[in-house]
């Protein structure tokens, strides 16, 4: 346990490295099911949670501020905007 | 084209690509391993410069505010292109927003999604308001402030109906506010100029501790600013697509 600096939220090394590859994996296989994923509501939802890990990823690579606009944008903003477009679609058709 | 060709053109390209690619990575620097000097510059400079302590706000809205004030126009712009291609057409109506068939149910929102809604909408402006106050002092800011501060508008429309969000929102206090956050953000920078300074510097007094609320001078302001821009856009954008959804019709009134 080789850190330079010890505070009260120092986290060992070899912690650290498990939970970025763990996350990383969470990350490979929410992209995988967002493709794969083919009900455009469901695919959604998923976008959403991905949006998540992504945002997970970004802070455990100690990018907090990309964390918060990956959150809003990716978990918030971009689900809204599609679910209100896919509701649009829905009604036209019926 | 034969399925034959068409795969051979694309097992040509997937290999160009794969080669291009991997010779792109056998070139980058090792994981962590950072090789600029900005970083380090930077990461020396700002606190001491800016009384910042957030310092990627004090990169965003003071090293590179001219980037960020594009940024910021480019969500305007967007804003405005939604509004003009969501607009009522020819051959389509706007419908009342109060339910036209009185003997029909409408489906209920449930109880739940209300409460939920209702419980977040508070805590969520909160959170919106201390990310646009705070861009100076931690990882936070004006963007991830305003897109919050719209989400609580989301919930109350959830919680209630088109109507309540669009009382809460009316567009012309939307635009206005939208205006006032993107114009506000270039105004300052030019408020410079007459001062015998660059565009966006920071000719505020910087406050006495790094780390302060109201220290950082311009930075704190701007993001202040751009809150508002980008939660108006937000609340706009949202509010077309809501309109597109709910209340337009195909067919002439």
């Amino acid at each position: 346990m080789t850190v330079a600096v010890h505070t009260p939220y120092t986290v060992p090394i070899g912690f650290m490295d498990a939970l970025q590859i763990t996350v990383l994996i969470l990350v490979a296989a929410g992209a995988t099911a967002v493709v794969l994923i083919r009900r455009p509501v469901h695919q959604v939802l998923a976008l959403s949670v991905y949006g998540v890990l992504l945002a997970v990823l970004f802070l455990v690579f100690q990018a907090p501020d990309v964390t918060l606009s990956e959150i809003t944008v990716g978990a918030v903003a971009l689900p809204v905007i599609l679910l209100l477009t896919l509701a649009k679609i829905r009604k036209r058709e019926e | 084209m034969t399925p034959a060709q068409r795969r051979w053109v694309f097992g040509v390209a997937v290999a160009g690509l794969a080669a291009f690619y991997l010779w792109g990575l056998s070139g980058l620097p090792g994981f962590g391993n950072y090789p600029g000097p900005y970083g380090f510059v930077i990461l020396h400079l700002a606190v001491k410069q800016t009384f910042a302590t957030g310092i990627v706000s004090a990169v965003n809205f003071e090293y590179r505010g001219f980037d960020t004030v594009g940024e910021e126009f480019i969500l305007f712009t967007a804003a405005a292109g939604t509004a003009v291609v969501l607009r009522v057409l020819r051959g389509e109506r706007e419908r009342s927003a109060v339910d036209e068939a009185a003997d029909r149910d409408v489906p209920p929102t449930s109880g739940a999604v209300r409460m939920v809604a209702l419980l977040f909408t508070g805590p969520v402006v909160v959170v919106g308001w201390w990310l646009t106050s705070h861009a100076q002092t931690n990882p936070s800011g004006g963007f991830q402030g305003g897109v919050v501060l719209a989400t609580a508008l989301i919930l109350v429309y959830l919680a209630g109906e088109f109507l309540v969000f669009n009382r809460f929102s009316p567009v012309a206090l939307t635009d206005a506010v939208e205006a006032l956050g993107a114009g506000g953000f270039a105004a300052i920078g030019v408020a410079a100029v007459p001062l015998g300074l660059a565009y966006l510097s920071n000719y505020l007094p910087l406050g006495q501790f790094a780390g302060a609320v109201s220290s950082s001078g311009t930075i704190a302001l701007i993001s202040f600013f751009v809150g508002l821009e980008v939660g108006a856009a937000f609340i706009l954008i949202t509010g077309e697509l809501l309109e597109q959804t709910l209340l337009i019709r195909q067919g002439d009134g």
